[in-house]
């Protein structure tokens, strides 16, 4: 392959000396990789990549794969706070009428279990994911726009810490995780519990839209040379089209969270039907956001499971094309069913028609996927480890999961079990069985290349079966609950309905459940401190993030490299081809074409910052104050404009900055 | 693993206008996500107006003069703005500074009748719901102005230093009138919501 062949022969832009006046300084070159001893270049890139020392150093940092840590271990946490809201609901719930937990509190804790699911765990820990993969997958050294990265994360720390500092004050929202009005409306939500929601979520969806975007332009103009549409890795595709459902479906529910806070604060009257407005748009506009988030969570699992599947099958995915249009066909699809969750608000029956129609049509790219994955098994040399463990439990779940959607799709049934255990049994097989178990499976898989070392196989073959058989008796049994008529979200029963020994056993599953991710805990920070060193590729993978070494250093490829196949590292087994031409000095990167990838520019990528610390600062300091007053958003401008300012006026080079 | 050097970047530039640079490709993501806001907000309105067979609920006709200025002022800010464009792309600093000072005051210009556009609405965002769809989508939209405006202000500055010598301001500049045809662009629904649809019920 020649730079002929990858090269852009489009016009090139006027270049610093075409300049008819001489506006534009001469570019000042400096030392390149090529003909550089390895020794010398990876001396050079450390220093130009490195995140800054000491503790502001470490606050500026813009590497993806710093920013990615962060998220994932911070989304870690959460998972396990939100963990521990269940096991408390669930030792209440465990027999009828105990006292454990009252009303209060226990809306508090469904409430905030949902939340810090759905917003601060799920959303935050998949996106996490991506920013530590995609860059790597796709070749490049570092994700785009890496300042806007940073204050993605800056930005959910703080908003989950509002909301937690919220629970620790006994002013948690305590309108559920969906906060439907009248209940969250200024008649009935008096104090200042759904303004916490509401302006904790447009907060926190200002993060999940920044990662977004930064994934969409790193998959399209970042891409080592060679790897065109057809040659981008399922996980990344799985990623760009999560990205595009974010776009398109979160700006729904930061208008829901908006409305809301106007509502309540400035005394509009959008959802008050006394007033014109109405109540019911509420929902239309939240699900418009909500259904397409079970496919944003869900998606990038399938992606882990189409990394996952054929680096222990031993072969290529099946049906390459099939999986990328099955998940460009769920990422379409996902806008059309929302109105499956309101079949109980009393919507015209065709709509209904419609919206189950829909929601069944769905099942057949889903299906595609499953039978690619099947096929790719079947007809490779499966080696049973434990990331391939989670992923057989995932098909297992998830198919449960989907059969009870099918059965929620049709109006009737929807009718008979709406807001009953059948539902909460429904949505955990799918989003527990959906996205939690290949996540587990992405833990073991990518683990080695995060830290260096392996997580212990026997330990995680413990967590497996602890973890199926926790989950499974703590959620099957709750479609049979559902059936019998329990409702969800109340906080106790009484003894005659005879639901006390069944909700015992479901305590005991969900117990056990809980346990298993202490195990899981254990074996992480057992794996990260002793575990067995594990090389740049301990399962021989073929997708380019393991050409590196293990972590990866903070310029990710000595050499950016070149694409041939989806699976460059098995199609280029004695050496990998690489460019070269890159400048070492400062931290140049390679931006190349959206369809072919074919090199197209030098462009320098961001240098460390604190201001987009400080800017999530001020960001943080006016949502936090908007739940008091008004005047917060006049105030708080003035501050957020001084840290933008900052953050984006260029230093020392001109050609630094973002 | 073992490498073989098969590919030479060195002659690439160093900086692309449009869509060769990941910066246009940002924002364009960024106009889709608010483009998808104002779109649910329109949304919303339009939802709301059906359920209302005397929609406006009472209220009195905004008057459109202060809307309708705003519409002309910012369709004349196009001409410029692509004008600016082509000096950007030909990187010529003394026509990019001229024409980044015309269209800040370009920008400032329909901020100072939006002053007069919200009381011109003849209705209060707490009257009705009516009255609260109308302030919502003239705030949005007065949210986007004016935070352009005030990046187009900053980048004035900037080209005015040494700083703008460099190709990559030159790619900003384009950025900016980039997006300054998505504030124009939104803005025209919004004023046919705002002012015309009430009149025709």
């Amino acid at each position: 392959m020649s730079s002929a062949d990858l090269t852009s022969e489009r016009d090139l832009p006027p270049e610093r000396e075409t300049s008819v006046r001489g506006d534009i300084a001469p570019e000042r070159d400096g030392p390149r990789d090529t003909g550089m001893d390895d020794a010398s270049l990876h001396r050079w890139l450390a220093r130009t990549w490195r995140t800054p020392p000491g503790i502001i150093g470490a606050l500026s940092s813009v590497d993806h794969k710093v920013i990615a840590r962060r998220y994932l271990i911070t989304a870690f946490l959460f998972l396990c706070l939100g963990g521990l809201n269940a096991v408390a609901m669930r030792i209440q719930l465990s027999g009828p009428q105990r006292g454990l937990i009252g009303p209060d509190l226990y809306n508090q804790l469904f409430t905030m279990h949902g939340v810090t699911m759905m917003f601060l765990f799920a959303v935050p820990i998949v996106q996490a994911t991506g920013i530590y993969l995609v860059p790597l997958m796709v070749g490049t050294r570092n994700i785009a726009f890496p300042r806007l990265n940073a204050f993605s994360y800056w930005v959910y720390l703080s908003g989950g810490l509002f909301a937690w500092v919220s629970f620790a004050l006994a002013m948690a929202p305590d309108v559920g995780w969906f906060a439907y009005v009248p209940l969250s409306g200024p008649e009935y939500g008096p104090g200042k519990r759904a303004d916490v929601w509401a302006q904790m979520i447009t907060y926190t969806e200002v993060s999940s839209l920044a990662v977004a975007v930064a994934t969409i332009v790193t998959v399209f103009k970042q891409r080592a040379p060679g790897m065109s549409l057809d040659k981008i890795p399922l996980y990344v595709w799985a990623l760009l089209v999560t990205s595009f459902l974010v776009v398109f479906a979160m700006p729904a529910v930061m208008i829901t969270s908006t409305f809301l806070i106007l509502d309540r604060l400035v005394g509009t009257h959008i959802f008050n039907p006394a007033e014109g407005g109405d109540a019911l748009l509420f929902q239309h506009l939240f699900w418009f956001f909500g259904h397409p988030e079970v496919y944003i969570i869900f998606l990038p699992a399938t992606g882990m499971v189409s990394a996952i599947i054929p680096v222990f099958a031993r072969r290529p995915a099946f049906g390459h094309l099939g999986l990328v249009l099955s998940l460009i066909a769920v990422g379409f699809l996902s806008f059309g069913l929302w109105v499956h969750h309101m079949f109980a608000t009393g919507l015209p029956k065709l709509g209904a028609s419609f919206f189950t129609a829909s929601s069944m049509l769905i099942a057949i790219p889903n299906g595609v996927q499953i039978f690619c994955w099947l096929a790719t098994l079947w007809d490779g040399r499966p080696v049973i480890r434990t990331p391939l463990l989670f992923v057989f439990g995932f098909f297992f779940t998830f198919v449960i999961g989907g059969l009870t959607g099918v059965m929620l799709a049709s109006v009737p049934l929807d009718l008979q079990v709406h807001d009953t255990y059948f539902v909460v049994a429904h949505f955990h097989y799918v989003l527990i069985g959906g996205s939690v178990f290949p996540l587990l499976a992405a833990a073991y898989f990518w683990f080695p290349k995060i830290t260096g070392r392996m997580m212990s196989e026997r330990l995680g073959r413990w967590h497996f079966w602890l973890a199926m058989i926790g989950f499974n008796a703590a959620f099957f049994p709750m479609h049979i609950v559902g059936l019998w008529g329990m409702p969800r979200r109340v906080y106790t029963y009484p003894a005659e309905l005879g639901w006390g020994n069944i909700n015992l056993f479901i305590s005991a599953g969900a117990v056990l459940f809980f346990l298993s991710f202490v195990l899981f805990a254990f074996n992480l920070v057992h794996g990260a401190l002793r575990g067995t060193p594990a090389g740049d590729n301990p399962w021989d993978a073929g997708t380019l993030e393991w050409a590196t070494s293990s972590p990866p250093p903070g310029y990710n490829f000595a050499r950016i490299p070149i694409v041939t196949n989806v699976e460059p590292l098995w199609a280029e087994r004695g050496a990998l081809p690489v460019a070269t031409g890159l400048r070492v000095d400062v931290r140049e990167l390679l931006v190349s074409t959206v369809a072919e990838a074919h090199p197209d520019i030098r462009e320098k990528s961001a240098t460390p910052s604190i201001w987009p610390l400080l800017a999530a600062i001020a960001v943080g300091a006016t949502f936090l104050y908007s739940i008091f007053t008004p005047w917060a958003i006049i105030w708080g401008a003035a501050p957020i404009a001084v840290t933008l300012v900052g953050w984006f006026w260029p230093k020392a080079d001109p050609e630094d900055e973002e | 693993m073992n490498q073989r050097p098969a590919l030479d970047l060195t002659g690439l530039p160093t900086f692309g206008h449009g869509p060769r640079s990941p910066t246009w490709w940002g924002t364009l993501g960024f106009m889709a996500l608010e483009g998808m806001g104002f779109a649910l907000a329109a949304g919303a309105y339009l939802y709301l107006v059906t359920l209302w067979p005397n929609w406006r609920l009472s209220a009195p006709q905004p008057n459109h003069w202060p809307g309708t200025i705003v519409t002309l002022l910012l369709i004349a800010s196009l001409v410029p703005n692509h004008i600016l464009n082509g000096y950007a792309k030909r990187c010529a600093m003394r026509s990019v500074r001229i024409g980044m000072v015309v269209m800040s005051l370009l920008g400032l210009a329909p901020l100072v009748v939006r002053w007069f556009e919200f009381p011109a609405l003849n209705i209060y965002w707490d009257t009705n719901a009516y009255g609260s769809m109308l302030w919502v989508l003239l705030g949005l939209h007065t949210t986007h102005l004016i935070t352009d405006v005030g990046d187009t202000i900053v980048l004035t500055v900037l080209m005015f230093t040494h700083h703008g010598y460099s190709g990559r301001r030159f790619g900003d500049v384009g950025d900016n009138v980039f997006y300054w045809d998505f504030v124009v662009l939104t803005w025209i629904p919004i004023y046919l919501l705002i002012y015309w649809l009430p009149r025709l019920g």
